[in-house]
């Protein structure tokens, strides 16, 4: 176990391991994609409530996911960066961001055209689209801190630092606009909160969050090892890469 | 050169409470000598102020409404107004150099800059709201809480925003910057800021409000610092 | 008194550059060394590095036989460091400034002191006028002026000739001698030759070897 979290530590380690990897990830993203947006979009049952127009729950839910998961994967991955210097790691954390920022427009653009069916206005200031929006804005200042710099390993140490500060603040944000939000709206309908899904329901609903999920992993895995090459390609083992190929 | 002492090896010594003492008096005779920097976000917070009957309409009803949440937005941008000269000087200066190159921690010298930004720029919007919230038609009742959440606030603003401060040094221009960063962390402040002075103004308890805004001014005492600090090192080495 | 701060097969890169590779230096009591190089070879960062400022290094840095990262306070307190910016503060006076050195290191001193480090570097009678209003020789002096003030064994001082003239050269070049000759030691560099100062040893960056 040690051993492979070694590996992983360099870049080269992380590049040869990631090779074997990368494949049996695209394949499992691909399949529970692909099985979990077929059943959710053409066999899962219509809401009685809703219709056909809940079925953008299979995009938007993962989507959601994936935006909050990957800022916690932003902070993980500045804290080993900072502590032990693990390079991979803010070079996995450079690649994760922008698809994080990416996801959470996703989730937001999907729940703008929820919005539509069920309360009849492209925007609502739902307690969940609003911290959506906030986790974008704290996306969009990370990436933009990073390019800031003209040292590149300084602004891979200011984002780390950002990408802390900002997931300590992520609970408190979204505490205080769940509190703000119930006071200012009462009962509004909450798109995510179902009353007893039915499994057929939530079945492929779990398929596309797990696929969603390995599309991530795949993707960052692929993005590093650019990544990687890019900036170690005055390295011997890239010049030797280079030219064995 | 026969006042310089023997060279000997030294220990550090304590003193840290002479450094943060030091280090606000400093600070504060710096800002005062600059009257200009002190007034100018107060001036900024009543200009912003007196654009809103303008731009929405002069009714009292109306504005009353939308007061506590007027006063609070314009009181956080004229912060953040400030917020960029906080380190600016001393980072080219090299008198931020000097201080991580003393043997008390960074984080505590950070402290007494901040405070001093809070002392003469929080404080004295705290204390100029009320005067601004005449002009909105703030309901009676709630101009103490309106002070009162603001001073608690915009400390938390200060020690916050210096993060953001803190890491936009090194940048050139990095001002805006400086705001995108803050302001999605500014949210919380406002949330609970503006809810107090609509629970005074409805007169349901004003106090968990304050409360939690002095729990998050806790938390960004104890925290802020260290992340100031770390993003000093970083933005002087950039 | 006996002190000495010992690099061993330092190396730095910063953003996959190599600045310089397995350097080895050492500074002890009554060292005067300098640091050559041309522009960019990486001279600034490496008196970071030996000053602790900066921990983007590989190799190892001791104080007195001790890891420089676990003695961090005892060095910091032993050192003095003058970087390129000269760290005063224009809107101060030259007298607060040097109180505010001072407190930074817990001293509280005393104005007469500070009155006399402004004299040795020739401000008599500057010590209450704003530092902006002072000439850039005139601050760079200022800065100097914490060479009298505080007592420290190991001076780094980055490029520490500029902006001052003929006379503050020649003032700070017996300076450095008069620390180095009472067991200082002083780590340094500049484009000023310096003739006068004798036993001077040399690191030359750029090239990567000792001269």
């Amino acid at each position: 176990m040690w051993r492979i979290i070694h590996q992983l530590g360099s870049p080269k380690g992380f590049y040869t391991l990631s090779a074997r990897l990368q494949p049996w990830v695209w394949a499992a993203a691909a399949l529970l994609m692909l099985i979990g947006g077929l059943w959710g979009l053409l066999y899962a049952p219509a809401d009685y409530q809703q219709g056909d127009s809940f079925r953008i729950i299979y995009v938007h839910v993962p989507a959601a996911f994936l935006a909050q998961s990957i800022f916690v994967g932003l902070a993980v991955a500045a804290v080993v960066f900072l502590v032990w210097k693990i390079k991979v790691a803010d070079m996995a954390a450079s690649v994760m961001a922008p698809f994080g920022a990416g996801m959470t427009f996703v989730a937001l653009f999907s729940g703008a055209v929820w919005g539509v069916p069920t309360w009849g206005t492209w925007w609502v200031w739902d307690a969940r689209l609003t911290s959506m929006l906030i986790l974008l804005f704290l996306y969009i200042g990370i990436i933009a801190l990073r390019g800031a710099y003209a040292h590149r390993d300084s602004g891979s140490r200011a984002a780390s630092v950002l990408a802390i500060v900002g997931v300590i603040n992520i609970p408190i944000i979204k505490y205080s606009v769940e509190w703000w939000n119930t006071l200012h709206q009462p009962a509004t309908f909450s798109i995510t909160e179902r009353p007893a899904m039915p499994a057929e329901m939530w079945l492929p609903l779990l398929l596309m969050v797990v696929g969603f999920y390995c599309f991530c992993i795949a993707l960052t895995l692929m993005r590093t090892r650019n990544e990687i090459l890019r900036r170690e390609s005055s390295k011997r083992w890239v010049r030797d890469l280079v030219r064995g190929q | 050169m026969s006042h310089v002492g023997p060279l000997t090896l030294r220990e550090p010594r304590g003193g840290l409470g002479v450094a943060v003492v030091a280090t606000l008096r400093r600070d504060m005779t710096l800002k005062l000598r600059r009257r200009s920097e002190v007034m100018n976000p107060l001036v900024f917070f009543a200009l912003v102020i007196t654009l809103f009957p303008l731009g929405v309409a002069p009714e009292s009803k109306l504005l009353s409404t939308i007061a506590p949440g007027l006063l609070w937005v314009a009181a956080l941008l004229a912060t953040l107004l400030s917020l960029d000269s906080l380190f600016r000087v001393d980072f080219d200066d090299g008198s931020l150099e000097q201080m991580m190159l003393s043997h008390q921690p960074l984080a505590m010298l950070v402290l007494p800059k901040v405070a001093a930004h809070w002392l003469l720029t929080g404080l004295p919007l705290a204390l100029m709201a009320p005067l601004l919230g005449v002009l909105l038609s703030l309901p009676a009742g709630s101009y103490g809480v309106l002070s009162l959440s603001l001073a608690l606030g915009s400390a938390s603003l200060s020690l916050v925003g210096a993060i953001g401060a803190a890491l936009t040094v090194g940048v050139s221009r990095g001002g805006v910057l400086l705001s995108l960063l803050v302001l999605p962390l500014y949210i919380p402040v406002l949330i609970f800021g503006t809810g107090a002075i609509q629970a005074a103004i409805a007169g349901s308890g004003v106090a968990p409000h304050l409360a939690m805004l002095g729990a998050m001014l806790a938390a960004a005492l104890m925290l802020a610092p260290w992340a100031i600090a770390a993003s000093l090192r970083i933005s002087l080495n950039g | 008194m006996s002190f000495r701060l010992q690099a061993q097969e330092l190396t730095c890169e910063r953003d996959d550059r190599c600045l310089f590779r397995d350097l080895d230096i050492e500074v002890g009591s009554g060292d005067l060394v300098r640091i050559e190089g041309p522009n960019g070879s990486g001279k600034t960062t490496l008196l970071k590095i030996l000053s602790g400022q900066l921990d983007d290094y590989r190799g190892s840095l001791s104080w007195c036989g001790q890891d420089l990262r676990s003695v961090r306070g005892t060095f910091l307190a032993n050192l003095l460091y003058l970087g390129h910016t000269s760290g005063v503060n224009a809107g101060l006076t030259a007298l607060e400034n040097l109180a505010w050195y001072q407190a930074l290191s817990g001293d509280i001193g005393d104005t007469a002191g500070r009155m006399a480090a402004l004299a040795s570097v020739g401000l008599a009678g500057f010590e209450d006028v704003l530092v902006a209003q002072l000439s850039a020789g005139q601050q760079r002096r200022v800065a100097l002026a914490r060479l009298e003030l505080t007592p420290r064994p190991l001076w780094i001082l980055d490029e520490p000739f500029t902006a001052i003239d003929k006379e503050g050269v020649a003032a700070l070049e017996h300076r450095l001698v008069s620390h180095v000759s009472q067991g200082g030691s002083v780590l340094m560099t500049t484009h000023h030759e310096m003739p006068s100062l004798g036993q001077v040893r040399s690191i030359r960056l750029g090239e990567m070897r000792w001269q």
